[in-house]
């Protein structure tokens, strides 16, 4: 019998259709897998913001990988418990990283960044620290926008929730 | 009316909210004064869309004659709609979109607040994952209101035409129908009164800070949308975006 392990395996390969290096795994949104039969799987999977738009695409993803490795499937979701940014793996926050948006802060220190005090986000390209604000709403409902004081950069910022 | 007519009609109103807003909010795409602020907005309103599916969706499970989400978008008549008047409210110039997303963002701020702790299971998780989305709209809202407020004369009098225009909408916020009373004494939903009192408090804290006066309407605030009664604007916004799945009801993307 296939392992809960190899399930998630599989998965890596279905990726953020917005950001292509973050798999639906490293992003923390797969939730749960269950085995209604040895070849019958139930994957729990949780929007990142309500109104996230990649979610279809990602569902149908998850259900054409794992029918091509004879799995039946059905995706459900659940908005309970709520994703967090703290979901995101060590390696998707090193491959957010490499891709040009900086990961987002541990939110439990993140209260400060709801007003726009950006001490902890350094620039991806040139690791400054001397950042700043531009946007709190960015290209896609998880980033803010920043720019670099020191390389002059805007960069995407996988806001914190 | 029995618990559950209660619980639709309230998932109805705040499904309501959010699709309208949105619908409304839209319509700056591609017209706002910077891109941030085009950005911004669409995705203030892309949140609300998200929102107001999870209520409709949920409403249409509780009332139980199998309507779906879309069915309550797009097959409802405007006396079917139970959103709040103030967001059906046109957009008017920058300074109006701003003074009603904030009006509406610190009161559904303070809604889900209270709905984290509801009985009911459903607005107890809608409410811990909208409200890590609607404190990032208040944010963005309270600070415009201040830059703006407190800007120059020429911005400073439209936030308060904005302002003027707009108060006699907030009384409804919190009005109170026979399933508000149910659902309050089940302690599914927070008491609209208290609800009011934390309103009013940061309402007035931010406008005193953007240097803005909260209009005397000599007691006059605007009311029937717990009725299905709107103003005219409602109409038009149903009209443009029921027109394709009401035209061809089979039509699928
Ligand atoms: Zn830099």
């Amino acid at each position: 019998m296939t392992e809960e392990a190899d399930i998630y395996e599989l998965l890596e390969a279905v990726k953020d259709p917005e950001i292509p290096v973050l798999s639906v795994v490293d992003l923390g949104i797969v939730r749960k897998v269950d085995w209604i039969s040895p070849k019958k799987l139930k994957i729990t999977i949780t929007p990142t913001y309500s109104g996230c738009p990649a979610m279809d695409t990602i569902e149908r993803e998850i259900s054409e990988i794992l029918q091509s490795k004879g799995f039946e499937v059905e995706v459900v979701t659940s908005i309970s418990e709520a994703w967090t940014t703290d979901w995101i793996s060590e390696k998707g926050r090193k491959n957010l990283e490499e891709y040009g948006i900086a990961p987002p802060a541990e939110a439990t220190t993140d209260k400060s960044f709801i007003t726009g005090n950006s001490k902890n986000v350094h620039c991806p390209r040139c690791k400054s620290e001397e950042t700043s604000l531009i946007s709190q709403f960015g290209s896609t409902a998880c980033k803010a926008l920043y720019k670099c004081d020191s390389c002059h950069e805007t960069f995407d910022y996988f806001k914190c929730i | 009316m029995t618990k559950d007519e209660a619980l639709f009609e309230f998932l109805l109103r705040t499904g309501d909210n959010g699709l309208v807003l949105a619908q409304r909010l839209g319509e700056w795409c591609g017209h706002a004064h910077q891109l941030e602020s085009d950005i911004a907005l669409t995705n203030v309103a892309l949140d609300n869309i998200g929102q107001a599916r999870m209520a409709l969706t949920e409403a249409g499970k509780v009332e139980g004659k199998g309507r779906s989400e879309d069915d309550l978008a797009f097959h409802r008549t405007e006396m079917e709609f139970r959103n709040n008047l103030l967001l059906e409210q046109e957009n008017g110039d920058f300074a109006q979109t701003i003074t009603r997303q904030f009006l509406f963002d610190v009161f559904q701020f303070e809604l889900l607040s209270g709905l984290k702790s509801s009985s009911n299971e459903f607005l107890q998780s809608f409410a811990i994952k909208s409200l890590k989305e609607v404190t990032y709209h208040r944010s963005l809202s309270s600070d415009w209101m201040v830059r703006l407020g407190d800007g120059t004369e020429l911005s400073h009098d439209k936030m308060q035409n904005a302002l003027n225009l707009l108060w006699q909408y907030t009384g409804e916020l919190f009005e109170k129908t026979e399933a508000d009373d149910i659902l309050i004494a089940d302690g599914v939903i927070p008491d609209l009164e208290k609800l009011k009192e934390s309103w009013d408090d940061i309402v007035g804290q931010v406008i005193k800070e953007a240097t803005l006066e909260i209009p005397d309407t000599k007691g006059f605030m605007a009311t029937g949308s717990r009725r299905g009664e709107h103003t005219e604007f409602l109409g038009y916004i149903l009209a443009e975006m029921q027109y394709l799945p009401r035209t061809m009801p089979e039509a699928k993307w």
